[in-house]
């Protein structure tokens, strides 16, 4: 690990000053769990680390006009244990199924969405994009982890949040902060991901010197949520793919639904077409499972990962049977 | 890795380890001067919140016991507890914030001591394994540990012990399944998983009640063991 200043400021304002110093060569430290193993690989060489623990601003959840605020710095625990945040299910069903206390712990909500990639290309130095003297590794190489959609240009990583699926389909907005001292800027949880197309470009929207400082959840009303992850291990482990569902019902009837992919994409994958699908419809078995074909139509595998389609074809239908509580059995 | 190397000389701390290692007193000067030749705008810079990259004296609060160190930034808590401290309990194994070897408490909750620098533990309470014993004494979840014949190699023992002390410190009623659930973080490549979560049910049939050795922070130990 290359050495570096560490920083830790008390204020927002602070904390981006910080974080533009150095022609802006720093990273944010939260919870460690992603940064500690970029920094040990040297895949990041920041000049400055930034702690923004102290930064009481950005902690906890608390209630705002029609909705919650969520800090970045809210960790997984937080989430699980606050009341206002009781009735996201599909954001309890993430902690859940994220099964170490030492993550729920000290894992953050910012940590989470700014995650990056867990590619084995790109944790070996090979970049983003995985590729090598010109040719792409993953296409060529063991791509069983990686994308089966949003998978035509050089990206074929995998989105590695695992809230921001259920966030987005709760129609979730992320508040930036910097590069300026006062820019702020409320952003829709979608249009933060993007999908570089240059090894040079990030898998977010943020530019040096921006950071998450909260994350903003619209009321719950009446909606029901679920998130249903396909994990290969009882323990601490990544999803190979899953579902994150908001549906409004009328009735047996579904009024409004959002459905989100995770783990499939380079970018968390909003399906609005299975949407529509599912718009008029009760959700059973059987529309569950149309549903979830649909969401899968466009899938394109890459050469060691055509069972991904499968197992996201499901996560949809569970996903959606569980915010109605249809979803029987165990696995 | 051979950071890794360099990193374990950046402390103040005198100790068998570094006895054995007497060769790399010289790869840690080479490190200094390359730090000191590459980054020589760090070196000035050390102000209201910003600390440089060059070692500087850090606290730790260590099972009880205060510890005045002479560490780099990039330190990990890990390193420091290891190499500076002689505290081995925690293990340095998958060293990619998974499998749990390493697990201590700071503030009561448990961490990968491999996903903090030991800066950032400035003003927490950290506990290591070392903090549950006392001479023969040992805590209750220890003593679960060699009835339900919870452990092989015991390499990944002493993490699973603080994940298992913490997890049941706050779920006192746990079941098989919370159980199972909570300590999903820790890994045992031996398969010792049955013995562990016997243990850990067992304790928390009997209301997970915290042992004395637990509540209280054995501070003297530390100077005993070190």
């Amino acid at each position: 690990m290359r050495s570096f200043e560490y920083a830790r400021p008390q204020t927002e304002a602070e904390a981006v000053a910080l974080l533009n110093d150095h022609d802006s060569e720093t990273t944010v430290l939260a919870g460690g769990t992603d940064l500690m193993n970029l920094l040990r690989r040297d895949l990041v060489g920041p000049k400055r680390v930034v702690d923004i623990k102290q930064v009481e601003s950005m902690r906890g959840i608390r209630p705002i006009d029609d909705g919650v605020l969520i800090g970045a710095l809210a960790t997984l625990e937080d989430v699980a244990s606050n009341p206002l945040t009781a009735d996201y299910r599909s954001l309890l069903d993430v902690v859940d199924g994220t099964r170490a206390i030492q993550i729920q712990a000290n894992g953050t909500i910012g940590g989470d969405l700014c995650h990056l990639p867990n590619c084995w290309y790109f944790r070996n130095g090979y970049g983003l994009l995985g590729y090598d003297n010109g040719e792409s590794l993953v296409q060529a190489g063991d791509n069983r982890y990686h994308a089966i959609l949003g998978n035509a240009g050089p990206a074929k990583f995998v989105s590695a949040s695992r809230f921001a699926p259920a966030m987005i389909a709760w129609g979730a907005r992320v508040r930036v902060i910097g590069p300026e001292p006062d820019a702020e800027e409320y952003l829709p949880l979608e249009y933060f991901y993007i999908t570089p197309r240059l090894s040079s470009q990030g898998v977010t929207v943020l530019k040096p010197g921006q950071m998450i400082s909260h994350l903003w959840l619209p009321s719950a009303g009446r909606k029901r949520s679920a998130t249903y992850e396909v994990l290969q291990m009882e323990g601490l482990d990544w999803p190979l793919a899953s579902a994150s569902v908001s549906v409004e019902m009328d009735g047996d009837i579904v009024r409004d639904a959002s459905i989100v992919l995770g783990h499939v994409a380079p970018t968390p994958w909003l399906s609005r077409e299975a949407a529509k699908q599912a718009v008029g419809r009760p959700l059973n078995e059987r529309s569950a499972s149309e549903i979830g074909d649909l969401a899968v139509a466009t899938a394109t595998p890459l050469s060691n990962n055509a069972y991904k389609v499968q197992l996201a074809r499901t996560a949809v239908k569970r996903a959606l049977l569980k915010a109605v509580d249809k979803l029987e059995g165990g696995l | 890795m051979r950071d890794r190397k360099d990193q374990n000389e950046s402390g103040s701390g005198f100790s068998r380890r570094d006895f054995l290692k007497g060769s790399s007193a010289a790869a840690a000067a080479t490190a200094m001067a390359t730090s000191a030749t590459e980054s020589p705008a760090q070196q000035s810079q050390s102000q209201g919140n910003v600390a440089s990259a060059e070692a500087r004296d850090v606290t730790l609060s260590i099972n009880g016991q205060q510890h005045t160190l002479s560490l780099e930034p990039r330190v990990t808590l890990l390193d420091a507890l290891r190499n500076d401290l002689n505290l081995t309990g925690a293990k340095d194994v998958c060293d990619t914030t998974t499998c749990g070897a390493c697990t201590v408490l700071i503030d009561g909750k448990a961490t990968y001591a491999c996903a903090r620098f030991a800066v950032e533990c400035e003003g927490a309470e950290i506990q290591t394994v070392e903090s549950l014993r006392n001479g023969s004494e040992v805590d209750e979840v220890i003593e679960g540990f060699v009835e339900h014949d919870a452990m092989q190699c015991g390499f990944c023992t002493p993490g699973f012990v603080m994940a298992t002390r913490a997890f049941l410190n706050e779920n006192p009623n746990a079941s098989l399944e919370d159980i199972q659930k909570g300590l999903g973080g820790n890994i045992c490549r031996c398969g010792t998983y049955h013995g562990i979560t016997q243990c850990a049910l067992q304790i928390a049939q009997k209301g997970g009640a915290c042992s004395w050795l637990n509540e209280r922070l054995v501070g003297d130990l530390v100077a005993k063991t070190a």
